[in-house]
C-alpha cells in the first residue's frame, strides 16, 4: 500500500511543478510591463519605477526570478490582488466556501437524481422510461449551461416568482461564519427564514452546475448496471428466489458501484469549469466568479493565483479518488 | 457443407469499407437524425448571405426588442424579433451558424492535426521526447478546460481566433494519446518491421502503416470534439473572451441578452437553442459513428 501511495504521489509531483512553470511563463507573456500594469492609470516615476523593478526581482534573469517565485509559492505567498491589494490567498480562502457549498449541493442532486434514474433504465432497458433517460442524459451533457442557467432563472425567477435571482442570501439576514457554508451557518444562527432564504438562492444554481454530472451519472450507472445484470451470480441471485429489489440494491448495485465511484470523482473538473459560467449567472460569491471579474479588471496575480490553487485542489482531489479506488480494489494496488 | 453453399448463390461479395460503416450508421436512427441537423445548418451556414433577410450587424432604430411575429407587437418584417439595439434575431442566427460551424471545424482541424504529429513524435522518438509531450498533456489534461482556456485567451487577448487557439490547445490530449497509442502498438508489429527492413523512412512509415490504424478513433473523437469546440467557444463569447461585439455568435449573444432576460425571452432563448440544437446533433453523429466505426465497442 505504501508503495502504491508513493508512487501515486510521485507521478503527481511533475505535473504540480508543470502548473507552475505554466502560471510563471503566464505573468511573463502578458503584454506590458509588469510594474506599470500594477501602478495602474495613475502612472509611476522613473526613480520609483526602477526601485520596484529591482525589489521584485525583475532586472534578474528568468530562471532566478522562477527560483524566487517557487520560494514565495513555498511560503503561502501568492502575490495580492492589484485592485483590492489583499493577498490572493486570502481572498481565494475567503470565497472557496462558497463554492464548495455550490458544488456540492451539485452533486448531492446529480447523484441523487442520476443513481436511480440510471437504475431504473437498467433494470427497465428498452422501456420508454429507458428511452427517456438516455435521450435526457444526452441533452443534458450536450447543454450549454450557461444558457440553461438563464432559462431556469425566465421560467423560476421571472414567470413564477419561485426563487430569487441573484447571490447567496437576502441582504436582511446577517449570518455570522462558523463553517463558511451559508446552509449550515443559516442553521446555526437560529434566525427564522434564514435557511428558508439560503436554500432558495442555492437550489437553482446547484441544478444548473449539476446537469453535466447528472448526465453523465446517470448514463454510467445505466451501463454499469447493465453490465452487472447479465452476470452469472445474478441469475444464480435469481434461481435462489431472492426478491427483485434485493438482487439490485445488494447484489448488482454494489458492484456496478466501482466504475460509477471513478466517473463520480472525475467530475471535480467539471464542476470547477462548471462553477465559473454558474457563479456568473447567478453572481454566486465564489471563486469562479471572482476569477471571471479578475480577467475583466486585468487583475493578474488573481488569475495567476486562482488558477495555481484550483489547479492543484483539482489535482489533490483525483489523487485522492485515486487513492481511495486503490483502497477499495486490491487489484489496481497490486497492478503498478 | 457444398449444399450451403450452392445454396448461397446470392453470397455478396464481402462489403467495402465505407459501405460497411454505413451500412451501420444509417441504422442507428440518432445518428441520421444528427446528421441531417448538421447538413441543414451547414446548408444555411454556406448560404447566408442569401437567405438571411438583413445584414446581421444592421440596427434599426425603429425597432428595438421586437417580439416574434406570432406574438402582439411582432411583424413579418422580423420573423423572430430583433435584439436590445434593432438587429433582426433571424440574420444573426443564421450568420452565427456559419461562426460556430466554422469555429468548431476549425479548432477540430487544428487539434486532430497538431494532436496527430505530437503523437506520433511521441511515440516513434519514444525517451525523453515523449515524457515532455505526455507530461504538458497531462498539465493541459488536470487544469479545468474552461480555466486553462480562460488563461490562454486572457494571456493572447479576446477575440475570435484566440479563443479558436485557446479551445484547440485545451482538445489536444485526447488526440496525442489516440495517436501515440496507435503508433506504440503499430510499431511492435511484424509487418512494420518488415517495412523497415526494407528501408522505409520513419514518416512513410507513420504515414502509410500507423495513421490507417488510429483513423477510426481519431475520426470519432474528432466529431465529438466539433461538439466540445462549439460549446467551449460559445463559453467564452458569453464571458465576453470569445468574438467580440458585434459579430453574431451565439454565446456574444446570450451575453447581450442577460439584461433582458426580464422582458425579452427571444433574445434569451433563441441563440441557446441554436446552440443545444448544434451541439446534440454532432454528439449523435459522434455516438453513431462510433459504434458504426467500431462495433466492437458497440457489442
Amino acid at each position: 500500500m505504501l508503495r502504491f501511495l508513493v508512487t501515486r504521489v510521485s507521478l503527481i509531483v511533475p505535473t504540480f511543478i508543470g502548473i507552475t512553470l505554466l502560471v510563471f511563463v503566464l505573468t511573463r507573456l502578458i503584454p506590458g510591463d509588469p510594474i506599470e500594469t500594477m501602478a495602474g492609470e495613475r502612472g509611476i516615476d522613473p526613480v520609483q519605477h526602477q526601485r520596484l523593478i529591482h525589489e521584485y526581482g525583475f532586472d534578474q534573469p528568468l530562471f532566478t526570478q522562477y527560483g524566487f517565485y517557487l520560494f514565495r509559492l513555498a511560503h503561502g505567498d501568492l502575490g495580492r490582488s492589484i485592485v483590492t491589494h489583499r493577498p490572493v490567498i486570502e481572498e481565494f480562502a475567503s470565497l472557496f466556501p462558497a463554492t464548495i457549498e455550490l458544488s456540492l449541493c451539485a452533486m448531492l442532486f446529480a447523484i441523487g437524481l442520476g443513481l436511480p434514474a440510471g437504475i431504473l433504465a437498467a433494470v427497465r432497458r428498452g422501456s420508454i422510461f429507458d428511452h427517456g433517460v438516455m435521450a435526457a442524459s444526452l441533452t443534458g451533457y450536450s447543454m450549454p449551461i450557461f444558457w440553461w442557467g438563464l432559462l431556469l432563472i425566465l421560467l423560476f425567477s421571472v414567470l413564477l416568482g419561485w426563487t430569487p435571482v441573484s447571490g447567496r442570501i437576502a441582504v436582511l439576514y446577517y449570518v455570522p461564519s462558523v463553517t463558511g457554508f451559508l446552509l449550515i451557518d443559516s442553521l446555526l444562527s437560529d434566525q427564522a427564514g434564514a435557511f428558508a432564504s439560503a436554500l432558495s438562492h442555492i437550489v437553482l444554481p446547484a441544478i444548473v452546475l449539476g446537469t453535466v454530472p447528472l448526465a453523465v451519472i446517470a448514463r454510467m450507472t445505466r451501463s454499469a448496471m447493465l453490465e452487472v445484470l447479465g452476470e452469472d451470480y445474478i441469475r444464480t441471485a435469481r434461481a435462489k428466489g431472492l426478491s427483485g429489489f434485493r438482487i439490485i440494491a445488494v447484489h448488482a448495485l454494489r458492484n456496478a458501484l466501482i466504475p460509477i465511484v471513478t466517473v463520480i470523482g472525475l467530475q471535480v473538473g467539471v464542476l470547477m469549469t462548471g462553477a465559473i459560467l454558474t457563479e456568473t449567472i447567478f453572481s454566486w460569491p465564489g471563486v469562479g466568479k471572482w476569477l471571471i471579474e479578475g480577467i475583466n479588471r486585468r487583475d493578474y496575480p488573481v488569475l495567476q493565483g486562482g488558477t495555481l490553487l484550483i489547479g492543484g485542489i483539482v489535482m489533490a482531489v483525483n489523487l485522492l479518488v485515486d487513492v481511495a479506488y486503490g483502497l477499495i480494489n486490491p487489484r489496481i494496488r497490486h497492478s503498478l | 457443407m457444398t449444399q450451403i453453399l450452392s445454396a448461397g448463390t446470392d453470397i455478396e461479395a464481402p462489403p467495402q469499407a465505407f459501405a460497411e460503416t454505413w451500412s451501420y450508421f444509417k441504422e442507428n436512427r440518432g445518428a441520421v437524425i444528427g446528421l441531417v441537423i448538421i447538413a441543414a445548418l451547414v446548408l444555411v451556414g454556406a448560404t447566408a448571405d442569401l437567405i438571411a433577410p438583413y445584414s446581421p450587424i444592421l440596427t434599426n432604430n425603429s425597432a428595438f426588442l421586437k417580439p416574434p411575429f406570432w406574438q402582439a407587437g411582432g411583424s413579418l418584417a422580423h420573423v423572430l424579433g430583433t435584439d436590445a439595439i434593432g438587429r433582426d434575431m433571424l440574420s444573426r442566427l443564421i450568420f452565427g451558424a456559419r461562426l460556430s460551424l466554422s469555429i468548431g471545424v476549425a479548432v477540430t482541424a487544428l487539434s486532430v492535426l497538431c494532436g496527430t504529429i505530437l503523437g506520433l513524435t511521441a511515440g516513434y522518438f519514444r525517451g525523453v521526447t515523449e515524457i515532455v509531450i505526455m507530461r504538458v498533456m497531462d498539465i493541459i489534461l488536470t487544469l479545468p478546460s474552461l480555466l486553462l482556456a480562460i488563461v490562454i485567451v486572457a494571456i493572447l487577448g479576446p477575440g475570435v481566433v484566440n479563443a479558436l487557439l485557446a479551445v484547440s490547445i485545451v482538445l489536444l490530449p485526447s488526440y496525442v494519446r489516440i495517436a501515440r497509442a496507435a503508433v506504440i502498438t503499430e510499431m511492435a508489429k511484424d509487418y512494420v518491421t518488415a517495412a523497415k527492413v526494407s528501408g522505409v523512412g520513419g514518416i512513410r512509415l507513420m504515414i502509410n502503416e500507423v495513421l490507417p490504424n488510429c483513423a477510426a478513433p481519431l475520426i470519432v473523437q474528432a466529431t465529438l470534439g466539433i461538439s466540445t469546440a462549439i460549446l467551449d467557444a460559445a463559453a467564452l463569447g458569453f464571458l465576453g473572451l470569445g468574438a467580440q461585439p458585434p459579430t453574431a455568435e451565439w454565446g456574444t449573444m446570450l451575453a447581450d441578452a442577460r439584461e433582458f432576460v426580464l422582458r425579452a425571452w427571444w433574445v434569451v432563448t433563441l441563440p441557446g437553442i441554436m446552440i443545444l440544437i448544434t451541439v446534440l446533433a454532432f454528439n449523435l453523429l459522434g455516438d453513431g459513428m462510433r459504434d458504426a466505426l467500431d462495433p466492437k465497442l458497440k457489442r
